[in-house]
């Protein structure tokens, strides 16, 4: 099998060089050859080693870290789906259907307009494809909410590959995280669709499937959504059916949420494997909880009843929304978090605190972990050039001494 | 009247000379007033007359004005025709200017005047001035109606407070974009204008 495509390769690839036919698509070409099989081209100048862990395989062990929280958010989709619908204990592989009918065509909405854009300014440019896209493309549609538009990602992932990743140069280069911005551009351009009640759970049936009226308790609030909206009195926070909820439900992840964001339990298994794989930077990770747990522990210590997150326990915050989320697939992201280990530690709280902060003491924002992340990207260099001149201040000091004690 | 020259003076800040995409000035107001179409338009012509008018003021008083002290006469010219300006647009047209709120009183502040002032106006015949403060003027307008064209189209579904998005695409679920309203998004729609004007003139791209 791996001769026969080598073979085919081998074959088609006169058309696609400069002279041939199909000589407009020769980045295409190179994109899927060199995904395929190593490539054979090296270095022509100097001493370099070559890692066998190129960018292509660290992107796909990225994507294969996001899988189980994929999974379980497409589950989840359809047991929130059912459990509207008075549905109580729904088959599992009912849900998941459900759920994968609804998420599958945001997936391909996202990879078809991502990687459409990244193929074709990749050719006009004769650059060749760079895998960036890979893993933004199955960040975009998890960090959204189940109800929005297909359209509206379309629109958004087009936006922030063109504005946030190619003008800047492409894959590596970008400022901000390419799958934050499109959620960020969706969250103020379509604040409507991208928070309040009606759109973290599905609210219709697809090919037949989960078809009903909902019950009467329903409503469809998040738990972050609930603390939001609180008016006082007693604090407690209850599923879409109006039943309470437990930590383990909340760390499990059976609440309404953003499609993958939900599942702290998986989340933390996609962490394992980032940071088994050493794709992840583990200090980054530890300091991100780090950081909002410290926040939440002040908040908690000073309860107040204008700002009811800080009625909520520190370890219960940690499980909502998508702070989780944040700390193990967007904080780490290599492109835009700080470079130096100081650095990655002092990055990391602050996107922690900031993250906590906009959550309980801005009562506009339910959640805040998408804004920490994108300021702090904006600070990442900053905090770099600060511990890289510091530490150059150090040196230049403790060589003076060692002068002087000559 | 429009010889050759004259009419370089007068076309030229509409595309290879604009104020806004060219020499990056004006930014601040382009940014401030183009979510709507109608506020943009008034607000292009209100330059464009002080513009001129201040240009031609100066240019007459070009021999007189001591040098040390001329960009004080500069700003006591550009003042009394702002407030003439302002004071005319709260008269005949009330709604708009409460839209554009301070942004009349900060044509003074305008980087376009003060600039034309200083390099053509003190320099020039009054004809080429008044000729050079509409061109320059202009520019500026047009910059502003296309982006407040597309700022009003694509975030109210509106131009000129008429719908023109049509009903039954909101009803297969089409959005207004809220983003176009926020200034975030004038700051790009400007940028593509000018990276569309640059790629189309090749003369103008900064080599590095």
């Amino acid at each position: 099998m791996k001769q026969l495509i080598k073979k085919y390769l081998e074959k088609i690839k006169p058309d696609f060089m400069p002279d041939g036919r199909l000589h407009s698509f020769k980045s295409v070409y190179d994109g899927f050859e060199s995904f395929l099989f190593t490539p054979d081209t090296t270095s022509r100048s100097g001493v370099h080693i070559h890692d066998s862990n190129d960018s292509k395989r660290t992107m796909i062990i990225v994507v294969i870290a996001l899988i189980p929280a994929l999974l379980f958010g497409m589950y989840n989709v359809g047991y929130q789906r059912y459990l509207s619908i008075g549905v109580e204990n729904p088959l599992f592989w009912n849900s998941f259907f459900y759920g994968f009918l609804a998420v599958l065509p945001k997936i391909v909405t996202s990879y078809v307009v991502g990687l459409g854009i990244e193929f074709a300014s990749a050719q006009i440019r004769k650059h060749e494809i760079q895998e960036g896209f890979l893993v933004s493309g199955i960040l975009i549609p998890m960090i959204c909410p189940v109800e929005t538009p297909v359209w509206m990602i379309a629109v958004a992932t087009a936006f922030s590959v063109i504005f946030v990743k190619e003008v800047f140069g492409g894959t590596g280069m970008n400022i901000f995280n390419v799958a934050l911005m499109t959620r960020a551009f969706l969250f103020f351009a379509y604040p409507s669709k991208m928070s309040g009640d009606n759109v973290f759970v599905a609210s219709d049936s697809i090919l037949g499937i989960g078809a009903g009226n909902v019950v009467n308790a329903y409503s469809g609030a998040t738990p972050l959504g609930q603390i939001a909206t609180h008016a006082g009195g007693d604090l407690h926070l209850t599923g879409i059916t109006g039943e309470p909820l437990t930590l383990w439900q909340e760390f499990l992840g059976l609440i309404p949420g953003s499609i993958g964001e939900t599942s702290t339990l998986f989340i933390l298994v996609g962490a394992a494997i980032l940071l088994f794989t050493g794709v992840a930077n583990w200090r980054i990770i530890l300091s991100v909880f780090v950081g909002g747990f410290v926040m939440c522990w002040i908040a908690n210590m000073f309860p107040s009843e204008a700002y009811p997150g800080s009625l909520i326990s520190p370890v219960e915050h940690l499980c909502l929304g998508g702070f989780a989320f944040a700390a193990v697939f967007m904080a780490t992201d290599p492109v835009t978090a700080a470079h130096t280990d100081t650095g990655r530690y002092i990055y990391g709280f602050l996107v922690g605190v900031m993250a906590m902060l906009i959550r309980i003491y801005n009562t506009g924002y339910p959640e805040g972990a998408m804004l920490a992340v994108l300021l702090m990207n904006a600070f990442a260099p900053l905090i770099d050039y600060c511990v890289v001149e510091s530490n150059v201040r150090r040196r230049m000091r403790r060589a003076k001494r060692a002068l002087k004690n000559e | 009247m429009l010889n050759k020259k004259n009419r370089a003076v007068l076309f030229n800040p509409l595309s290879k000379d604009n104020p806004v995409l060219v020499q990056i000035l004006g930014i601040c107001s382009s940014l401030a007033v183009t979510a709507k179409l109608e506020p943009a338009i008034v607000m292009g012509i209100s330059v464009t007359a002080v513009t001129a008018f201040s240009n031609v003021i100066i240019s007459f008083m070009r021999n007189t004005i001591p040098n040390s002290i001329r960009i004080i006469v500069q700003l006591v010219v550009v003042a009394a025709l702002v407030i003439i300006v302002d004071q005319v647009l709260k008269a005949y047209n009330y709604e708009v200017s409460k839209q554009l709120s301070v942004f009349v009183g900060l044509i003074i502040t305008n980087c376009i005047l003060m600039g034309r002032l200083e390099a053509f106006a003190l320099a020039n015949k009054p004809w080429p001035s008044f000729l050079d403060g509409i061109g320059n003027g202009l520019g500026y307008g047009i910059i502003l109606v296309i982006v407040a064209t597309i700022r009003e189209l694509l975030g109210s579904g509106t131009l000129l407070g008429y719908h023109v998005v049509p009903q039954w695409l909101y009803e297969l679920g089409y959005e207004n974009n809220g983003l176009m309203i926020l200034p975030p998004m004038a700051l790009i729609t400007v940028a593509c204008i000018i990276w569309a004007h640059r790629s189309k003139n090749k003369d103008l791209q900064e080599t590095n």
